[in-house]
């Protein structure tokens, strides 16, 4: 198959010998199990359990709230016993609305919705809302809620679909060993959601460092006609939706626009493989593969980890941190959020738990920027880092705008590849927040402004009525005046 | 591990660093520098040597003036470079002063008092070159012919401190112009171009080395090799020495075609001179290029124009110095409306519309 080229990028050390060959394990069930009621992209889910209900096992405890949000689901039975404001695996450690449930230990299934018989006959939109009932976000890290993105063919015309098996960050194999081990149930995942979308095409990503996962999802795939299962070039950032859709379709998504808008949905392997279990035996989302690994894990492994277990219990069953960690993190290396600590728990986007030495990491201290344009030619979309971070040092937010900051990734090709060592990323991130903070501002202020407008329109026009109404009391009065004012007035 | 991380992402990094970049550079210069110092004999290497010292003490006098960390910034090998730089542009035989002036006017006027490492506008070894060219034109432009270090006419280490701090007896120099002075000269005194090349000029030896020149005109071949090792390690690209080389010896071969009398080839551009010193590393140099590749093709075209109208017509036979310093001078504007189209827009910064689908 003919795939384009894409520009920029990077070639880490992957370093995924560390679990790459590790199958999947699962861990013994923890005490607790803490569910944050945010683990998505939009609205926090509102729960709908009270201290003290027994749930069982893929029990709904928490709605979606609004158009954009998920439901979640309780990951074993138990027994609710909190709901509380807990800290959030997030770098600010900041709380958040959290359920507790205390496993009871016979991990027991609820009364779940039942199979959906006949999928390829179902409706689309009975798909889409059996994938929201059960709480189905993109399991790649962006949470976004999957059911929205299966309903696009409503607002679209969409002619494909690309899976993403690129898992183009360095460490994490989760994607990896689920592709080789549940290879079957991730293409008829794959052929459920191709139906929901109305697509004719289907094109699964697969990286070439993963030769194993290509084998067994292209055996997987041999025998469904419009799927094809195709390996591209290792190089980060691959899995970027809008550069994987420009590699295998030639398309290049517009500015500001969705992949959808030239006609393509991109979803992850992961989330194929919770889109088969939901439609084919009614199970919600209640665990995921997660990666450990690092030089500072003892035991680095591929671990399907219930929601909810913390940190630290799946730290434990991973042999436990050794005392070289410099740095722990959720997610890969190029993108991953920091832990503030190992006190928080397991959510939808948590694909691996990163324990790095100061060897891996290479942290060094920052130089001045030496105009090399290494990271010119790194960035994927064409920006010029080296000028950015000149504006933003300034606080010369506007023109950073100007040269482009919005459409930054925050990949971190560039902040890589840096022989300075200036933490780029750190300062893109920055000036995106402050933007987006100045135009939540201005269109407050907009609003305030139209809003005084419009009360001194009304006011004018209440004022105006009332003299209009005046005007004409006074007339019709006269007339009924004039004579009595005749008779009256001395002649 | 810190519970309060005060850094976002990325947490891995290549294992790049400025001074393993600058280290890179060095190491390639290394085989040309020592061909040329074993041509040159004693005086050759005292020069290069006191050239390199007064390059790091300027450094680290700027360095403890403006009250920076001295030995992490000298450890970055930036000022080392530009030592080295400075050292393989100057006349092999140069007094001692030649090689002390230049480094400071290099390091202070052409890099500190632009603010430090990344701040300059020009490339500093250009700085100090030109400065001292035009200052002191005699010693600048007094060359001599090869006399390899154990060879029977070349001074011994005595006599090579002799030649280079100019105390006692003086050895008797035969002067001798470079390829491109002596081309220069001729036609000044009506020789044809064509005539003074046909005899007297050895165009292998020129690519060898065993020819009058300044340490780092006089090596083309080792200096190509440099230059690839510099685009293997990914330090440099093809950009730049390609449109400076290519423009030269494109503009060479055309002028030759057009008036052989007046005007050398394409190949003699290329080979003499500092042409493969000043493509692959000065004008290379990352801080005074542009940052774009496209930028850098223009750039590189500069510098390639310059230089040929340079040793074309003006008065000095050597016009790469110039020509860089020109083209660093444009390096902003170039950086400012050059720029790569953003991914999803227009060059313009439109968004793009998507083509219609069927």
């Amino acid at each position: 198959m003919k795939m384009f080229r894409i520009r920029g990028g990077v070639h880490p050390e992957y370093r995924k010998e560390l679990t790459s060959e590790q199958a999947i394990v699962e861990i013994p069930m923890p005490a607790r199990l803490r569910i944050p009621l945010q683990q998505h992209i939009g609205a926090p889910a509102e729960a709908i359990v009270a201290v003290g209900d027994r749930v069982g096992k893929g029990q709904m405890i928490a709605r979606p709230q609004g158009g954009l949000s998920a439901a979640l689901h309780a990951p074993t039975s138990g027994v609710v016993v909190d709901i509380a404001a807990l800290p959030a695996p997030h770098p600010s450690g900041l709380p958040q609305r959290t359920i507790v449930i205390e496993p009871d230990g016979r991990d027991q299934w609820a009364a779940l919705p039942a199979p959906i018989a006949e999928p390829f006959a179902a409706s689309s939109k009975a798909i889409a809302d059996r994938v929201a009932e059960c709480g189905i976000v993109g399991l790649g890290g962006a949470t976004f809620p999957a059911a929205v993105k299966l309903d696009l063919r409503s607002s679209y015309t969409l002619d494909t679909l690309a899976i993403n098996g690129a898992e183009c960050e360095p460490y994490l194999t989760c994607d990896d060993r689920l592709m080789r081990e549940q290879a079957d149930e991730i293409i008829d995942g794959v052929r459920i959601m191709a139906h929901a979308l109305g697509v004719g095409r289907v094109i699964i990503a697969i990286e070439n460092n993963k030769p194993q996962a290509l084998a067994a999802m292209t055996l997987a795939a041999s025998g469904v006609s419009d799927i094809k299962v195709i390996g591209i070039p290792t190089r980060y950032p691959m899995g970027s939706e809008r550069h994987l859709v420009q590699l295998l379709t030639g398309r290049e998504t517009p500015a500001r626009k969705l992949t959808a808008d030239i006609g393509v949905v991109v979803h992850n392997v992961g989330t194929a493989a919770a889109v088969h279990q939901a439609v084919r035996f009614g199970r919600p989302l209640v665990a995921r593969v997660v990666t450990v690994s690092g030089r500072g894990i003892a035991t680095p492994r591929n671990v399907k980890v219930p929601l909810g277990v913390m940190v630290s219990d799946l730290l434990q069953f991973c042999g436990g941190l050794t005392d070289s960690t410099a740095r722990l993190l959720s997610g890969g290396p190029m993108m991953g959020q920091p832990l503030p600590s190992t006190d928080v728990p397991v959510i939808k986007g948590t694909s691996g738990i990163l324990a790095l030495t100061q060897a891996e990491t290479r942290r060094q201290p920052v130089q001045p920027c030496i105009r090399c344009g290494s990271c010119v030619s790194a960035c994927p979309v064409g920006l010029v880092p080296v000028e950015m971070v000149a504006l933003i040092r300034k606080e010369n937010l506007d023109g950073a705008a100007t040269a482009g900051v919005m459409d930054c990734i925050s990949c971190g090709s560039c902040a890589y590849i840096c022989p300075a060592h200036i933490p780029l990323v750190q300062y893109f991130n920055y000036a995106k927040g402050r933007l987006n903070a100045l135009q939540r501002d201005e269109r407050k202020r907009d609003l305030v402004k139209r809003l005084v407008e419009a009360r001194a329109a009304r006011m004018e026009r209440m004022a105006h009525a009332k003299r209009e109404a005046l005007k004409r009391n006074k007339a019709a009065d006269k007339p009924a005046d004039t004579p009595q004012a005749g008779a009256a007035s001395p002649s | 591990m810190s519970s309060v991380v005060s850094i976002s992402a990325p947490y891995a990094h290549a294992p790049t660093s400025i001074r393993r970049t600058m280290g890179l550079v060095i190491l390639a210069l290394v085989p040309a520098t020592l061909l040329n110092v074993g041509l040159f004999g004693w005086p050759a290497l005292n020069l290069f040597a006191i050239t390199v010292v007064a390059a790091l003490a300027a450094e680290a006098m700027c360095l403890r003036l403006a009250g920076r960390p001295v030995r992490p910034t000298l450890n970055d090998g930036s000022a080392l470079l530009t030592g080295w730089l400075l050292a393989m542009s100057l006349p092999p035989w140069a007094p001692w002063w030649i090689g002390v002036v230049g480094s400071f006017i290099g390091i202070v006027v052409g890099k500190h008092l632009f603010g430090g490492l990344g701040q300059n506008l020009f490339n500093p070894a250009m700085v100090a070159r030109v400065a001292l060219l035009i200052s002191f034109p005699l010693p600048m432009t007094l060359f001599v012919a090869p006399r390899p270090l154990f060879s029977a006419d070349a001074p011994g280490f005595l006599d090579g401190l002799a030649v280079t701090f100019g105390f006692g007896p003086k050895i008797d120099v035969v002067s001798a112009a470079s390829a491109l002075g002596h081309v220069k000269t001729e036609l000044s005194r009506g020789v044809p171009v064509n005539e003074t090349l046909s005899h007297g000029h050895d165009l292998l030896a020129t690519a060898v080395g065993m020819v009058p020149g300044s340490l780092g005109e006089t090596s083309a071949l080792l200096l190509l090799l440099g230059g690839l090792f510099l685009m293997a390690r990914k330090v440099i690209t093809w950009h730049i020495p390609v449109s400076v080389m290519g423009t030269l010896f494109v503009l060479g071969s055309v002028a030759n075609l057009l008036d052989p009398a007046r005007h050398a080839d394409g190949l003699f551009h290329l080979l003499s001179g500092a042409t493969l010193l000043g493509a692959f590393f000065i004008a290379t140099d990352l801080v005074t290029s542009p940052v774009t590749r496209q930028g850098q093709l223009i750039y590189g075209t500069g510098i390639g124009l310059i230089t040929f109208v340079i040793r074309s017509w003006a008065g000095y036979p050597e016009g790469m110095a110039f020509a860089v310093l020109l083209m660093n001078a444009l390096t902003p504007l170039i950086d400012r409306y050059v720029r790569p189209r953003v991914f999803g827009r227009t060059s313009k910064g439109t968004p793009i519309q998507p083509k219609a689908r069927s």
